[in-house]
């Protein structure tokens, strides 16, 4: 057997119990397995261990539920070249891209050997952002536009190379790397579990729930903790809560991009009262300081729970009339339909994930292929999916999705129960030492993956983190081929993607 | 269609905050914390030693809000030396204002370091440049929240603009990535003198959770002087909006 079975409820395994395969037996069963659209890979990372390097793989299984997990290894100083599965499934490219920039692995026929994100730890210093080798064409009639990586709002940086054919974009290439931070190494340079959590409130501050979710649920899985019913509630409600604040925010950001001020207003208004209800049971809009690994220090009460139920009743209310009005203003379906088209295969194909996929009937979500906490139990969570892959299918998921969440909301109060003891967060739980905790959970952008391997003290070793936005930006890139360069504020709110979640 | 406009409408009706001098938070926001000495300081040192950015000095009490993430995780260690009040009027002109003592009841801003000529000339227009250099995007949102429908500060003709030739500053959130340490350094030199300098959000203060990060480049504030430090994890835009409105000297605190 190449790999070990478990699935995402599962506690931690032992490092022993990941299997060590030979490359070529994993890149022949990927190579076929890939090709059934059940499976994909969730991460794929190497790390030294005792003069080698090994490399880990971890395969979901939509169809059953599982988690396949394997490994191989190369000795350090091994100069041999692997064959590169990009190559077969363009899905896997930026994680052989991160091997390849931290530790100088050889890909054969790797098709698209770039720098990932210039991490501190890279080993090519001569490798700098400023020189990204950026895709070139020739051609008369050919121009480039360079923008970026400092763009015209109040967003992170990134620098976007369009090459356009007159008015409409050819190829858009999109070199990442100036949010990067050294995050991953945070994880184990300090073994403050407060710390570590602030680390993945901190990995995407529009996200700062779902990660520090999938960072307490690894840590959970590496201790014998189970968390109480109304922990688990509590987690899935500022999650949910999360989700509305940034699928109503992008509404708003799409209307603003085509002009339409009252879209525009109406959603700043109801993100505004969204993240103003996360303040309230919290102290911080953004759900920072909720989310704590074994316990909450903030747990709701009945008053918190009635504001709760009232805003949430509001907010669907009055974001409802918000979608009719799009829905029916021929203006707004002129911009949004037919814009930014991405299809189901090429989404398949390329790895897009989350709500993204979902717009191009691409049927990615976590809560229903690899369910954790009430979903697929109480919570029979149904995906919203849309078939026409572009800016309108995108929208029109985010708004089914704002009124789905405000609806789990309320369904999560009826089931909370105040009488439960609060359970306190535990930063000096133990840990189980030389094993690998894998969490994942579905954010409002998609699948986030979080992978958590200990030493033989039971210190984190090593943290790897997945956002979404690590597959989804290949979608973008694609989204606005053969569109007007002047369509790419809205193909890019569409997707709204993470910088500094990408860059780590 | 008309008819669902009016219905958005008059759902919304007004949403802006008439009086932005007046705005309270929710009893749940963490801002300015009280520190109060005790005999023992056994629940002191086991906060202190919790603290992820280690702001808290224990002898003298001392706690850096320009290092605080305000997880408000000390004062539930010991309740009786810190506690979080509302107080969202953080920002100051100084990086020392912002280690607060036991006889800190406000976050001192010093308006004698406020350079007249930049408040005289910005007072009714004040264009800004944003730059985020690792920032996690939340203290970006709060940045876009303080012109939205609900802060209008706008209001007060204090914008974000694209361009840096038509601003009159730079904000920096996030701990300065040291691949962005170039592009910031271009995007001011661009702009016109007289300029400001906001730092903005405990990242940019003092590089937060990532002060020791070697993927961090903080040569930029070594190089250059800032006008206003604002922390906050992320800053709320009343934060924000009260350091401005100081600074401008249409408002003392």
């Amino acid at each position: 057997m190449i790999y070990h079975i478990t699935d995402n409820l599962s506690k931690a395994i032992p490092l022993a119990d990941i299997p060590l395969v030979e490359y070529a037996a994993l890149y022949h069963d990927l190579e076929q397995r890939l090709q059934d659209e059940r499976y994909h890979v969730a991460h794929y990372f190497a790390r030294l261990e005792e003069g080698q390097l090994r490399f880990y793989l971890i395969l979901l299984d939509d169809k059953q539920h599982n988690i396949l997990l394997s490994s191989h290894a190369l000795d350090y100083y091994d100069e041999v070249t692997l064959p590169s599965l990009t190559a077969l499934h363009p899905a896997l490219h930026p994680f052989e891209r991160e091997i390849a920039e931290l530790f100088s692995v050889k890909f054969g026929s790797m098709p698209w050997l770039k720098p990932l994100r210039f991490s501190a730890d890279r080993l090519n210093r001569n490798s700098t952002i400023d020189n990204y080798p950026f895709y070139h064409i020739e051609g008369e009639s050919l121009h480039q536009v360079n923008v970026g990586p400092i763009h015209a709002g109040i967003i992170e940086p990134g620098a976007f190379r369009f090459i356009c054919n007159g008015e409409s974009v050819l190829h858009l290439e999109i070199a990442l790397g100036y949010q990067h931070r050294g995050l991953e190494r945070e994880f184990s340079n300090d073994s403050n579990r407060l710390r570590q959590t602030l680390l993945a409130e901190n990995i995407a501050g529009d996200s700062a729930v779902s990660h520090a979710s999938a960072f307490a649920l690894a840590i959970e899985k590496l201790t014998d903790f189970t968390p109480s019913e109304a922990l688990i509630i509590e987690r899935h409600i500022a999650q949910e809560l999360e989700r509305m604040a940034m699928h109503i925010a992008d509404t708003g950001a799409l209307c603003m991009d085509v002009g339409y001020q009252l879209g525009q207003v109406a959603c700043e208004a109801l993100r505004t009262m969204t993240i103003n209800t996360t303040q309230a049971w919290c102290g911080n809009r953004f759900g920072k300081g909720l989310i704590r690994p074994m316990g909450t220090n903030k747990p709701l009460n009945s008053a918190k729970i009635d504001m709760i139920r009232q805003n949430v009743a509001e907010i669907a209310r009055r974001y409802e009339e918000v979608r009719q009005d799009i829905k029916t203003s021929p203006t707004l379906l002129a911009r949004f339909e037919q814009c930014g088209n991405v299809g189901r295969a090429e989404m398949l194909r390329i790895g897009g994930v989350g709500m993204a996929a979902r717009a191009s009937n691409a049927p990615r979500d976590i809560r229903l292929s690899h369910p954790y906490g009430l979903f697929g139990k109480e919570l029979q969570h149904e995906s919203v999916i849309k078939r026409q892959g572009d800016v309108m299918a995108r929208l029109m998921v985010r708004c089914r999705e704002v009124l789905q969440s405000a609806e789990y909301i309320q369904q999560l109060l009826n089931l909370y129960s105040t009488a439960t003891a609060t359970q306190q967060p535990d930063y000096e739980a133990k840990l189980t030492p030389e094993a690998l905790s894998l969490s994942l959970t579905e954010g409002w952008r998609g699948e986030i993956c979080h992978v958590a391997i200990t030493d033989k003290q039971g210190n984190i070793a090593t943290y790897k983190v997945k956002d979404p936005s690590l597959h989804n930006w290949l979608a973008l890139a694609l989204a606005v081929r053969s569109e007007g360069i002047s369509d790419f504020p809205i193909c890019n709110k569409s997707f709204n993607l993470s910088y500094c979640g990408h860059d780590l | 269609m008309i008819l669902p406009k009016i219905k958005v409408l008059l759902s919304h009706g007004k949403q802006n905050i008439p009086d932005l001098n007046k705005v309270e938070l929710s009893e749940e926001f963490r801002g300015r914390p009280e520190l109060t000495i005790t005999d023992s300081t056994e629940e002191l040192e086991a906060a202190a030693a919790l603290c992820p950015t280690k702001a808290i000095t224990t002898s003298p009490f001392t706690l850096d809000l320009g290092r605080c993430m305000f997880c408000g995780e000390c004062a539930l260690r010991a309740p009786q030396n810190i506690r979080f009040t509302t107080d969202y009027r953080l920002a100051t002109t100084r990086r020392e204002a912002l280690v607060i003592t036991p006889e800190t009841r406000q976050v001192e801003f010093h308006a004698e370091d406020v350079d007249d000529k930049k408040s005289k000339l910005f007072r009714s227009s004040l264009k800004l440049r944003q730059v985020s250099a690792g920032g996690d995007a939340s203290t970006e949102m709060e940045l876009n929240a303080t012109g939205n429908v609900n802060f209008d500060f706008g209001r007060y003709g204090v914008e974000f603009t694209a361009s840096p030739r038509h601003a009159d500053g730079v904000v920096i959130t996030g701990p300065i990535s040291a691949n962005m340490a170039e592009p910031l350094q271009i995007c001011y030199d661009a702009i016109a003198e007289p300029k400001l300098i906001i730092v903005c959000g405990t990242d940019a203060c003092s590089g937060g959770l990532f002060a020791n990060s070697k993927a961090v480049n903080r040569e930029f504030l070594t190089r250059h002087k800032v006008d206003l430090w604002m922390p906050g994890a992320p800053t709320h835009p009343m934060t924000f909006i009260d350091g401005v409105m100081n600074y401008l000297g249409r408002k003392k605190r």
